[in-house]
C-alpha cells in the first residue's frame, strides 16, 4: 500500500514539471502550425461479436484546414474525403455523400478528428472535456463527450502523439466495441 | 315587311335559344388538354397519361421559410400530420425517421424474397463464406456502422444490399429530423394528391387545403412569420385557369368597351348599337356552340380567342350600316354585298384549313371563328335589315370618308418607301432565319418565368424526380407485367454497372413477381443443410457459425412464410411507389421504369434503346417527345397556313378572273405580312406556332380591305362612305385582336400581336397600293 502510494507520488514529481510546462493550449498552438502531410494507418476494430479484431490499412492525407483524405486499400478499397462540411465516402463504384451541417452528431464526431488536427480547442471544447496528459514529445488528449447523444455512440476518445503529429486514435464506442488507428507519417521531400 | 320581320325575328330568337340552351350544358376546359395531341402515337399516349394520372403530375413540392431551424422543423412535423389525416392526400413526406422506419421493416422482414442477391450459389459453403467475409470487411468501413447490431441475423449483407439499389438518387437533406433546403433555410415536405394531375379542381381544392393547414400548423406552433413556398403541376394546371379565366374575362370586357365606345361614335343611336351588336352576339354564340357540339369540350382559350372576333365580326354590320345608308338595302346587296361574301368567303377558307389540325386547340380556334364569321355575314344579310326596316340611316360619315380619301392621297407618295421597307424587312427574316423559331413546347406555356424559377429551385432542394426519361411496359396482368419489369431490370443492372445509368425505378424492387419470388424461395436451403454449410463456411472466419442462430431461423421463416403481395406493403411508403409505377391500363396492366441520368455527362439514349431492343418495352424520352410533338404541330401548322393561304388565292383567282387583279389583291397582303413578322423579331418575339396562324389571319381579314379597294377601282371610283366603313371596321378589328396583344397567355398575345397590327397595315397598305385614278 505504502509502496504504491509512493509510486505514485514518484509518478505524479515526474509529470508534474512537464504538465507545468505543456498544457492543451500549447499542444493545440503545435498542432495548428502542421500544415498537412501524408500518412500510412492501420485501423483495428475490436467487435464483440467476432472472435477477431477487423483490421484495415490504407493512407491518410491531410491538408489544413478542412481536407481530410482516408484512402483504404485493404482489405477493401474505399475513399473517404472530408471537405469542409461535405463528407463523401466511396466504394463499389457507389458514392455517398453527407452534408455534416444536417448531420449534428456525425459533425461532433468528425470534430473530435479535425480539431485536433488543426488545433481548434474551441471547436473541441464544443462537445467534449478535454483532458491532456504526458510531454510535448508524447502526449495523450483524452476527450469525453459532454453531450448526451454523442456519449450515446461514442463514450471515450484517445489520441495520442509526438508534437504536432498524431500517432494514434483509439474510439471507445458504447457497446463496448473499440477502433484503434495507429498512424505512420510518410516524409514528403 | 312587318310580318316577315317578325317572323326573321322569331325565328333568329329561337336559334338563339337554343344555342344558349347548348352553352349551358357545354364542358368548359381551361387545363393543358389544350396542347395535347388529338390523334397520339404509342409514344404520346404514355406522355398524355402521365401528365392526366401519373405520379408526377400529383405531386406538389411544398417549403417552409422563415423564422428559426426548429420552429420549420416543428411547424414541418405539425403539417405533415395534420396532412396525412386527410383524405385529399396519398402521402406526406418530410423526411421525418418513423416513416422510414416502416419501411425498413418491410425490406428487412422480406429480405430473402425480395434481394436480387439471393441464388443458391450464395447459400452454399462457398457463397456463405464470400457474402459474409463481405460483410465483415464492410465493418471495418463507417458505412458498415449501421450494418453491425443487424450482423447475426443478416450475415450476407441481404439488407445493404436491397438500400445500396435504394437510393439511385441523392435524399434531400435534414435537418431537426426532417427535410431541409441545400442551404439549410427551409424545410421541404413531398405531398401527393389524391386528385388527378387533370383535375383541376381537385388539385385547387388540395392547395387551397394545405394553405389552410399551413396557417393553423404556423398558429398552433406559435411561428407567427412563416412562409410557404409551393410548387408542381397541379399547382401550374390551377394558376394556367385562373390566368385564362380571369383573362378572357378581362380582354372580352376591354374589346366590348372600347368597340362599343367606337360604334356608339359612329352611329350616335343607341338603337343602332344594338342592332349592329346583333351579328357579332349571334356569331360568337354560334362558335361556342359549333365547338362544343363537335369538340365536346370548349377550352377557356377558345372563347378568349372569341374576344378578338368581335371585332371582325362587329365589320358586316358596320359596313352595312354606313354603306347602305345613302344607297338604300336593294342598292347596297346589288353593289356592296358580292364584295363583302367574297370577304367571308376568303375568311372562312383560311379559318377552314386549321379545322384539319391534330392540335386540338388549333382546331377549335378554327370551328370557331368559321361558324361566328359565317354567322355574323348570314345575320348581317338576312336579319339585319328585317329588323333595321328601311328608314334606318345612320350618321352621315361621308366627311370622315372624304378626309381619309386625301390622306390616302398623301400616303400614296410612300409607295416607293414601303417596297423598300419590304426588301428590308424581308432581309432581316432572311438573315435570321436560324433564330426566328422557339423549338420548344415552353414557349405556349402560361407558367411565368417567375413560378418556373421558384419550381427550379424546390426540385433541386428536394431531389425530385423530373421524370424525362422512362420505359413503359405493357402487359395482360399484374404477375407477367412484373415479370417483364424484371427482365427489363436485369437489363438495366448491366447498364448501370457500366455507368451509362444512375439507376432506375421499378415496381418488380419492392413487389416480385410471384415466379420471381418463388426462385428465390427454391434456392434457400432448409434449416439443417444450412447449418451445415455455415459450418464449414465459418471454420476459419473470425464470425463463428455458432451465433448465426437468428440468421437459421429467419431463413427457415423465408422459406415457410407467405408470398410478398400487394397488400403486404400496405403502411409503407413503398406501397405508393409501387402504384404509381403499376397500374390498370385497359384491359392489361402497365408498368413505368423512371430512369436516373449518370451524374455526371450526358444521357445516352442509344444504350438503353439497344438494350430493350427484341422486347416489348418501350423508351421515352418525355421532353424529346414534347418537342417532337411540339415541331410536329408547327410542321403541320405551316403545312395547315400554306393550304389556307392556297384556298385564299384559288377563290380569289376563281371569282377575280384576272391576275393583275389578283396580284393587286394579295400584294398588300404578303407585304403586311412581311413587314409585321420583321417588326415582330426586331422586338425580340421569337415566333412560335400561334404566329404563323397569326400570319394566316393577317390574310384571311386583311383581304376584306383589298377587295373593297379592288372593287372600288374595277368601279373607278371609291365613295366617301365605302372609306369611311372600311377606317371604322378596320379599327374595330385592330381592337379585337390588339386587346388579345395585352394577354399573358401566351397563345393569345401571338395571336394578338401579329394580327392587330397585320390589319391596320394591310388597309394601309392596300390604299397605298390602289390604281392612283381611283382617288382623284
Amino acid at each position: 500500500m505504502i509502496k504504491r502510494l509512493f509510486a505514485c507520488l514518484l509518478l505524479a514529481g515526474c509529470t508534474w514539471p512537464a504538465l507545468a510546462a505543456f498544457d492543451v493550449g500549447q499542444l493545440m498552438d503545435d498542432l495548428a502550425r502542421h500544415k498537412g502531410g501524408k500518412a500510412r494507418f492501420v485501423e483495428k476494430k475490436y467487435i464483440s461479436l467476432l472472435d477477431k479484431p477487423v483490421v484495415s490499412t490504407g493512407e491518410m492525407t491531410y491538408a489544413a484546414p478542412d481536407r481530410l483524405e482516408k484512402r483504404t486499400l485493404t482489405p477493401k478499397p474505399e475513399l473517404l474525403l472530408l471537405d469542409k462540411e461535405m463528407l463523401s465516402i466511396e466504394r463499389d463504384k457507389q458514392k455517398l455523400t453527407i452534408n455534416l451541417s444536417s448531420q449534428p452528431e456525425a459533425l461532433a464526431f468528425i470534430d473530435s478528428i479535425r480539431g485536433t488536427l488543426t488545433g481548434n480547442r474551441a471547436a473541441l471544447e464544443k462537445n467534449y472535456l478535454l483532458h491532456l496528459a504526458g510531454t510535448a514529445d508524447k502526449w495523450v488528449l483524452t476527450l469525453l463527450p459532454s453531450d448526451q447523444k454523442i456519449a450515446a455512440l461514442v463514450l471515450r476518445i484517445t489520441i495520442g502523439g509526438s508534437r504536432s503529429q498524431i500517432r494514434s486514435i483509439e474510439y471507445l464506442q458504447a457497446d463496448g466495441d473499440r477502433a484503434v488507428m495507429s498512424i505512420e507519417p510518410i516524409e514528403v521531400k | 315587311m312587318k310580318h316577315a320581320a317578325g317572323r326573321t325575328f322569331l325565328l333568329w330568337l329561337l336559334a338563339m335559344l337554343a344555342g344558349v340552351a347548348v352553352v349551358w350544358h357545354s364542358h368548359f376546359s381551361a387545363d393543358m388538354s389544350f396542347f395535347l395531341p388529338g390523334r397520339p402515337t404509342a409514344e404520346q399516349k404514355v406522355l398524355v397519361d402521365q401528365l392526366k394520372e401519373g405520379a408526377v403530375a400529383r405531386l406538389l413540392m411544398l417549403a417552409v421559410e422563415g423564422g428559426e431551424a426548429g420552429q420549420r422543423a416543428a411547424l414541418s412535423r405539425e403539417l405533415r400530420q395534420r396532412l396525412g389525416s386527410l383524405p385529399e392526400f396519398l402521402s406526406v413526406q418530410n423526411g421525418e425517421a418513423a416513416s422510414l422506419e416502416a419501411d425498413r421493416n418491410f425490406l428487412f422482414a422480406h429480405r430473402y424474397l425480395l434481394s436480387p442477391a439471393v441464388s443458391a450459389e450464395r447459400f452454399s459453403s462457398e457463397g456463405l463464406r464470400a457474402a459474409i467475409a463481405n460483410s465483415i470487411d464492410l465493418l471495418a468501413s463507417p458505412a458498415g456502422m449501421m450494418l453491425k447490431p443487424l450482423l447475426p441475423r443478416d450475415p450476407t449483407g441481404e439488407l445493404v444490399e436491397l438500400l445500396s439499389r435504394l437510393n439511385a438518387g441523392t435524399q434531400p437533406h435534414s435537418v431537426g429530423g426532417v427535410w431541409a433546403s441545400q442551404d439549410g433555410e427551409r424545410a421541404m415536405l413531398l405531398v401527393q394528391t389524391s386528385a388527378l394531375g387533370s383535375d383541376t379542381d381537385g388539385q385547387e381544392a388540395a392547395i387551397a387545403q394545405i394553405r389552410r393547414q399551413f396557417a393553423a400548423s404556423a398558429a398552433s406552433t406559435g411561428f407567427s412569420d412563416a412562409r410557404l413556398a409551393l410548387s408542381g403541376p397541379g399547382l401550374f394546371a390551377v394558376k394556367a385557369r385562373a390566368t385564362i379565366k380571369e383573362e378572357v374575362s378581362r380582354l372580352s370586357l376591354i374589346s366590348t368597351l372600347a368597340i362599343v365606345a367606337v360604334l356608339f361614335f359612329v352611329y350616335r343611336s343607341l338603337r343602332l348599337l344594338s342592332l349592329g351588336l346583333l351579328p357579332v352576339v349571334s356569331g360568337a354564340l354560334a362558335g361556342v356552340v359549333a365547338v362544343s357540339l363537335v369538340h365536346g369540350t370548349v377550352f377557356g382559350i377558345t372563347v378568349g380567342f372569341g374576344s378578338a372576333l368581335i371585332g371582325e365580326a362587329v365589320d358586316y354590320s358596320i359596313y352595312y350600316f354606313v354603306q347602305s345608308g345613302k344607297i338604300g338595302l336593294d342598292q347596297w346587296r346589288q353593289r356592296f354585298w358580292p364584295t363583302i361574301r367574297l370577304g367571308v368567303l376568303t375568311s372562312i377558307s383560311g379559318f377552314a384549313a386549321l379545322l384539319f389540325s391534330g392540335f386540338p386547340g388549333l382546331a377549335q380556334l378554327g370551328l370557331y371563328s368559321l361558324a361566328g364569321i359565317l354567322t355574323a355575314a348570314l345575320v348581317t344579310r338576312f336579319v339585319l335589315p328585317q329588323l333595321a326596316g328601311s328608314q334606318q340611316r345612320g350618321r352621315d360619315l361621308s366627311g370622315l370618308g372624304r378626309r381619309i380619301a386625301s390622306a390616302i392621297g398623301h400616303l400614296q407618295k410612300l409607295r416607293w418607301p414601303v417596297v423598300l421597307l419590304a426588301v428590308l424587312a424581308a432581309g432581316q427574316l432572311f438573315s435570321q432565319r436560324e433564330h426566328l423559331w422557339n423549338p420548344e413546347l415552353a414557349a405556349l406555356s402560361t407558367v411565368s418565368a417567375e413560378d418556373s424559377k421558384i419550381d427550379l429551385a424546390l426540385r433541386r432542394d428536394l431531389g425530385a424526380p423530373d421524370s424525362r426519361y422512362m420505359i413503359v411496359i405493357q402487359a395482360a396482368d399484374r404477375e407477367s407485367a412484373l415479370q417483364e419489369a424484371e427482365q427489363v431490370g436485369a437489363r438495366l443492372d448491366r447498364l448501370r454497372e457500366a455507368g451509362l445509368i444512375a439507376g432506375y425505378d421499378s415496381p418488380a424492387r419492392f413487389l416480385p413477381s410471384l415466379a420471381m419470388q418463388a426462385v428465390r424461395r427454391a434456392s434457400l436451403p432448409e434449416a439443417e443443410q444450412l447449418r451445415h454449410n455455415l459450418q464449414i463456411a465459418q471454420a476459419d472466419s473470425p464470425l463463428a457459425a455458432g451465433k448465426l442462430a437468428g440468421f437459421i431461423d429467419d431463413v427457415a421463416q423465408a422459406r415457410s412464410g407467405d408470398a410478398i403481395d400487394r397488400a403486404s406493403l400496405n403502411g409503407t411508403s413503398l406501397a405508393l411507389a409501387v402504384d404509381a409505377l403499376l397500374m390498370p391500363a385497359g384491359a392489361g396492366w402497365s408498368v413505368l421504369i423512371p430512369l436516373h441520368p449518370p451524374a455526371a455527362g450526358d444521357f445516352a439514349v442509344a444504350p438503353v434503346r439497344q438494350a430493350l431492343a427484341g422486347g416489348n418495352a418501350l423508351f421515352i424520352d418525355m421532353k424529346a417527345e414534347f418537342d417532337q410533338l411540339y415541331n410536329d404541330y408547327l410542321h403541320e401548322a405551316t403545312w395547315l397556313s400554306l393550304a389556307g393561304l392556297l384556298a385564299i388565292v384559288v377563290l380569289l383567282a376563281a371569282t377575280l378572273r384576272s391576275a393583275r387583279r389578283l396580284a393587286a389583291v394579295m400584294l398588300p397582303l404578303v407585304l403586311a405580312v412581311l413587314i409585321v413578322i420583321a417588326g415582330l423579331n426586331l422586338l425580340g418575339e421569337r415566333l412560335h406556332l400561334l404566329h404563323l396562324i397569326g400570319m394566316l389571319l393577317i390574310v384571311a381579314v386583311g383581304s376584306n380591305y383589298a377587295l373593297f379597294f379592288d372593287r372600288s377601282s374595277a368601279e373607278h371610283r371609291v365613295d366617301p362612305e365605302t372609306l369611311a366603313s372600311m377606317g371604322i371596321a378596320n379599327l374595330t378589328t385592330a381592337i379585337g385582336f390588339g386587346t388579345l396583344g395585352l394577354s399573358q397567355v401566351p397563345v393569345l398575345h401571338a395571336v394578338g400581336v401579329t394580327v392587330g397590327p397585320g390589319a391596320v397595315l394591310a388597309l394601309l397598305l392596300a390604299a397605298i397600293f390602289m390604281p392612283r385614278e381611283t382617288t382623284s
